[in-house]
């Protein structure tokens, strides 16, 4: 590995609360993610894997430490611009899917896209692609409550992947669902990895999902136990 | 970013359209209200003053006695010299006419109808601000002599006659036949509720002389000339009369002198006093409506947080998020405003037409009513998201 990574993180803390009743979520974490790779964060809950996840996504910021997004030194960013590194390198998939609701497929996928500016007719058009892509072809006019959950996260995914983010921050993606359309999901999302170069990070707790990954780091405590590549030993 | 942020709050609107229908509906009501109430209060209150003006203006009425209406105080009637020496001793007085009533019922062959003689002079028409639709006014000789003529008004018009032209006929009175000479255009309701065109007016001579039996006048009616100052006229006038009826320094009048300014005074105070009661009945209603609407938004908060959330980690910055609720609010509750003032105005001609009381549309009201509701859509739909929006992005996400 040579130059810069694409994440790195030195010594971040994360502390809730204040005084004798403080809790400390990170105690510290050093972390290099290169571009394009597959990462799962692993660990029993309470470890402090979906904080780390929040401060990757720059949805939280964390109490000490630093952490460099290309270069770019995160916690000298003002509110506004930590919005814009969201808008135009990151993209989410989260646990409850959280899709606005009463909204049609189409338009939660166009959302992100507002926000950029795109115009309407190319808008339309990318968010099409997108609903295409995770194999929502004919649900672009179906609302939440007309969708099960594997189509409301494959809406959610298209929603993160509509941008082309150079990252894709998926929190449990697979939490709320059962094993076969977990599986359909987890392709979904690692087609996105080898064919886009899209680099991902996911929190699972379940094994069989982080075995879609080709690197698992195991979170203990707030604390990196573990990290291991594919293929290496354990 | 406007055109942007505007599409977004329209978006959300169409998404939440019971919410949004729920809101809109609290500010039309409470503004349709207001300005409903208010605009036929005022339309009542214009239709008592045209009515006091139709009496005519700058008109002095005399009566005998301090007190309004029957019973009296035993004070004397006036005379005829007490009208000449108004007529020479006030300048200021333009037309001095005497008047006496009588309740009487009139015929004509089978027709026949209670009404009222007003047994006056020539003065009585521009005075009373009378015009004649056909016929003529009395004659001297008619006046002199106290001859059995009269000028009718509309409603004995048409009682007696139908839809026949009176002038030239006889209507009988008591034991005499009389000529109608002329008839009165209409003047309608009087302020008080009175038909003013229920009336049949004859020289003085003849009522004192057929009907009454006295030289007695009841009542004088003054016009004063538009050049000059009705409350000197009006002081005057009392000056003049205290000395005819012998009254010393120490006693009060045995008399009084209204003029008609006075009376509208009265009586569109009264109508201002109802149009504010109104008014305030309807202001509550804006209130409600009000307190509806923050209801309405506050209960919503907890949706549009975690809203909030996901248009954040979306890459929504702080100020966009607030914008498309800032134009969102705006958006209802001027629309709520508009309606409710488009609803205002088709009820209030349509109940101003009903009640017979011309239409008076009140910017004023209009503007302040909207105004009003506008400010409450807009600070309970825009500080819940000004709270939420300056959260972590996650922690508005898992808001509950």
């Amino acid at each position: 590995m040579s130059g810069t990574p694409l994440i790195r993180l030195s010594g971040i803390t994360k502390t809730y609360g204040r005084g004798p009743a403080a809790f400390k979520a990170l105690e510290g974490i050093d972390l290099a993610i290169e571009a394009g790779e597959f990462v799962a964060i692993m660990g029993p809950s309470g470890s402090g894997k979906s904080t780390a996840m929040n401060i990757l996504g720059c949805l939280d910021t964390p109490t000490g430490g630093s952490y460099e997004f290309q270069g770019v030194q995160v916690e000298r960013l003002s509110r506004n611009q930590r919005a814009m590194l969201r808008r135009y390198y990151l993209g989410f998939v989260f646990q409850g899917f959280n899709l606005l609701s009463r909204t049609t497929a189409l338009e939660n996928v166009e959302l992100p896209l507002i926000y950029r500016r795109e115009p309407s007719a190319a808008r339309h058009e990318a968010a099409r692609v997108a609903l295409q892509q995770v194999g929502l072809q004919g649900w672009e006019h179906h609302t939440q409550t007309e969708l099960s959950g594997g189509q409301q996260q494959r809406v959610a995914i298209a929603r993160a992947i509509v941008t082309r983010p150079a990252v894709l921050l998926a929190d449990e993606p697979t939490g709320n669902l059962d094993t076969r359309t977990s599986q359909e999901i987890m392709d979904l999302i690692t087609a996105f990895n080898r064919e886009h170069g899209i680099t991902v990070l996911m929190v699972t707790h379940e094994p069989d999902i982080a075995d879609y990954a080709e690197r698992v780091i195991r979170f203990v405590d707030g604390r990196v136990e573990s990290d291991r590549r594919k293929g290496e030993d354990a | 970013m406007v055109w942007n942020t505007l599409l977004l709050a329209l978006r959300a609107i169409r998404r939440n359209l019971m919410r949004s229908f729920l809101t809109i509906l609290g500010i039309v009501i409470g503004v349709a209200a207001v300005i409903t109430m208010v605009t036929l209060g005022n339309g009542a209150t214009k239709s008592v003053s045209d009515q006091i003006s139709s009496m005519g203006s700058n008109l002095l009425m005399v009566i005998p006695g301090q007190r309004f209406g029957p019973g009296g105080s035993g004070a004397s009637n006036f005379k005829r010299a007490d009208l000449e020496a108004i007529r020479e001793q006030i300048s200021a007085a333009e037309h001095v006419a005497p008047m006496v009533t009588k309740s009487v019922t009139a015929v004509n062959q089978a027709n026949n109808w209670s009404t009222v003689i007003y047994g006056t002079s020539n003065d009585y028409f521009p005075a009373g601000n009378w015009e004649l639709a056909a016929g003529r006014d009395f004659s001297e000789t008619e006046e002199r002599a106290g001859k059995a003529v009269c000028v009718i008004g509309e409603t004995v018009r048409e009682k007696l006659f139908g839809g026949q032209n009176p002038v030239g006929s006889d209507i009988r009175i008591k034991q005499f036949a009389c000529e109608v000479i002329g008839l009165l255009k209409s003047k309608g309701q009087s302020a008080m509720g009175q038909d003013q065109d229920d009336c049949v007016v004859m020289p003085l001579r003849t009522v004192q002389r057929r009907l009454s039996g006295s030289q007695d006048i009841n009542r004088m009616m003054v016009s004063v000339r538009d050049d000059a100052a009705i409350d000197a006229a009006k002081a005057q006038l009392i000056l003049l009369l205290r000395e005819r009826r012998n009254i010393g320094d120490n006693e009060e009048d045995d008399f009084r002198v209204m003029d008609t300014r006075q009376i509208a005074e009265t009586l569109t105070s009264t109508t201002k006093i109802l149009t504010m009661l109104l008014g305030a009945v309807a202001a509550v209603s804006l209130l409600v409506g009000g307190i509806g609407i923050m209801n309405i938004m506050l209960v919503s908060v907890t949706e549009r947080t975690r809203e909030i959330g996901i248009r954040l980690a979306i890459g929504a910055m702080e100020r966009e998020v607030l914008l498309q609720f800032l134009i969102e609010a705006v958006v209802l509750s001027s629309l709520g405003g508009l309606v409710g003032i488009v609803l205002a105005t088709a009820a209030s001609i349509f109940l101003a037409g009903l009640m017979g009381i011309p239409y008076l549309f009140s910017p004023g009201i209009n503007l302040l009513s909207f105004v009003f509701s506008a400010a409450i859509g807009v600070l309970f739909g825009y500080f819940p998201a000004l709270r939420a929006a300056s959260l972590n992005p996650i922690d508005a996400l898992r808001h509950e």
